[in-house]
């Protein structure tokens, strides 16, 4: 547990330091959420009356989906500079030298998810939501990030370039789009809207809609629930496959 | 007594690379044994053995009479590593960087052990800046000074001098004399035959996935023709020893 928490006071710094990186991992999202508030907002018929309420939970997944990348960046960077070797020559938990990688996402991708937030308030979002649906809000973002982190682990490790260790997050960072996150599926073609009400982040947005609008959470919660602990368990296992080859 | 470094018909192949075929020797405690061989010999596959990195396809290796295989846990606990390429945080500052290696290490009052290692090796001034803006002998320095936090028994340098002005090679030689002066067990690998003559209780030389020789400086003195008639006798350097072993072993 010290390990990891020297670790993770180690790679907190690299975030800091870097602020760059903070500035591209909630700029982008920032962006998106002025850009259907005030230019695609007006013509897109949500049916609600908040549009700014209705997207704030995909805006919020597309930051933590491209903040995660730069996890894969930041271990990868590691393993070439050879402080790598170092860790693993010491006698400290092995483990560590991943979950303070990780850990470090869950920070900086809150830290970047609470931005975001403020930025919403300022531009109309309102929630009366109480404490619990709120810390249901967290808990859902929380194990949806440590789900994709564990994924940009795996790319972090099997990456032979930079760029390669990054990439895996553009196809996640797109998901949104073809999901319930800014239009209702229903108005979409048959196989593209069958494709978008199957995915994960439906029912992640959902729920996260729900939770924050005061409406009863329905099925999505165990969907969004399950789709998140699955991709967590099996990019964990995989993730730890891998680590454990790298390592001898 | 039992040497710090035992190591026995140590065999390791990369696909179809066989680089280790064979390998023995070992080490005495307390004693600074150098390693040399050419480029590509397996010098550093052998200190990444040792250092548990890397696993051998055959043949044992003791460190701190712990097996590498059977207990890696107790032998990480025994060593400290100084890898050919320097293991550094380049975001964080060189004492960070120290600090980070003491609480790791479990060490009491690791800032104090910091100052106390920038000082010895010359870094007091660069302590506070971050190490990407270091040069590389300054980035060598502090992997160094990293690698002796927390007195570990056995030491291992892949080539810890390469890259280093004479000043700090003097330094660092001084350093590693010092470690075994305290009973640290150092081994060190070096392209600089005068390196391994000047520091090296024993010396051993790796060639084509052996150990061909080792001995004592004097030991491999003893192996060459003495008689080199010159104007002024004197001893054979490390370096035409190495030479003319090199040569023999290539036509063998
Ligand atoms: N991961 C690897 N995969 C394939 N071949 C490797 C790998 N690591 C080392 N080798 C090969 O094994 C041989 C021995 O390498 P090693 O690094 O141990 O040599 P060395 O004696 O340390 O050389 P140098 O003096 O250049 O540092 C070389 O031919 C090298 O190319
Ligand atoms: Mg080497």
């Amino acid at each position: 547990m010290t390990d990891t928490t020297v670790m993770l006071g180690r790679s907190i710094k690299h975030v800091t330091r870097s602020v760059d990186t903070i500035i591209t991992v909630t700029i982008t999202p920032i962006a998106m959420l002025l850009l259907f508030r005030y230019v695609f907002g007006g013509a897109i018929q949500a049916g609600t009356d908040n549009y700014t309420n209705y997207l704030m939970p995909g805006v919020l997944l597309i930051a933590i989906a491209s903040g995660v990348s730069y996890t894969g960046f930041r271990l990868f960077s590691d393993m070439q500079s050879g402080i790598f070797e170092r860790f693993h020559s010491m006698p400290i938990t092995r483990s560590s030298v991943l979950w303070g990688h990780v850990l470090t996402s869950l920070v900086s991708n809150a830290i970047s998810a609470a931005v975001i937030v403020l930025v919403g308030l300022g531009i109309g979002f309102r929630s009366s939501a109480g404490p619990l649906a709120w810390l249901a809000v967290i808990g859902i973002l929380a194990v949806f990030t440590l789900a994709l982190t564990w994924v940009a682990v795996i790319a972090g490790l099997n990456a032979s370039t930079p760029d390669g260790a990054a990439a895996f997050s553009y196809p996640l960072v797109f998901l949104p789009f073809v999901s319930s996150a800014f239009v209702p599926t229903e108005t979409m073609p048959g196989p593209v809207r069958a494709f978008a009400e199957n995915q994960p982040v439906t029912s992640i947005v959902n729920t996260i809609r729900a939770l924050l609008e005061q409406q009863p959470v329905g099925n999505d919660i165990w969907v969004a629930l399950a789709w998140c602990a699955g991709v967590l368990v099996v990019a964990y296992g995989f993730a730890m496959l891998v680590y454990k080859r790298k390592i001898a | 007594m039992e040497n710090a470094i035992e190591v026995k018909g140590l065999l390791k192949s990369y696909g179809k690379l066989e680089v280790l075929k064979g390998v023995d020797f070992s080490v005495g405690r307390g004693s600074i044994f150098a390693l040399l061989g050419s480029n590509g010999a397996g010098k550093t596959t052998v200190v990444r053995i040792l250092s548990t990195l890397l696993k051998p396809d055959g043949g044992t290796a003791t460190v701190n009479g712990f097996e590498v295989q059977a207990e890696p846990a107790k032998v990480r606990g025994s060593i400290s590593l100084t890898g050919q390429f320097a293991a550094v945080d380049e975001v964080l500052t060189g004492r960070e960087n120290l600090i980070l290696v003491g609480k790791l290490r479990r060490v009491g009052h690791p800032g104090q052990v910091a100052d106390d290692l920038l000082t010895r090796f010359g870094l007091t001034d660069a302590g506070g800046r971050r190490v990407g803006t270091y040069s590389g002998g300054m980035r060598r320095r502090l992997d160094i000074a990293m690698s002796l936090i927390g007195n570990p028994p056995v030491i291992f340098l892949d080539e810890p001098t390469t890259g280093l002005d004479p000043e700090a090679r003097l330094e660092v030689w001084k350093e590693i004399q010092e470690l075994a002066g305290g009973g640290t067990t150092v081994l060190l690998t070096t392209q600089y035959l005068e390196e391994a003559e000047k520091l090296a209780d024993r010396i051993a030389i790796l060639h084509q996935g052996t150990i061909i020789v080792s001995g004592t400086l004097a030991e491999l003195r003893a192996m060459l023709p003495p008689a080199q008639v010159e104007y002024v006798e004197r001893q054979p350097t490390l370096e035409e020893i190495f030479l003319a072993i090199i040569g023999n072993g290539a036509q063998r």
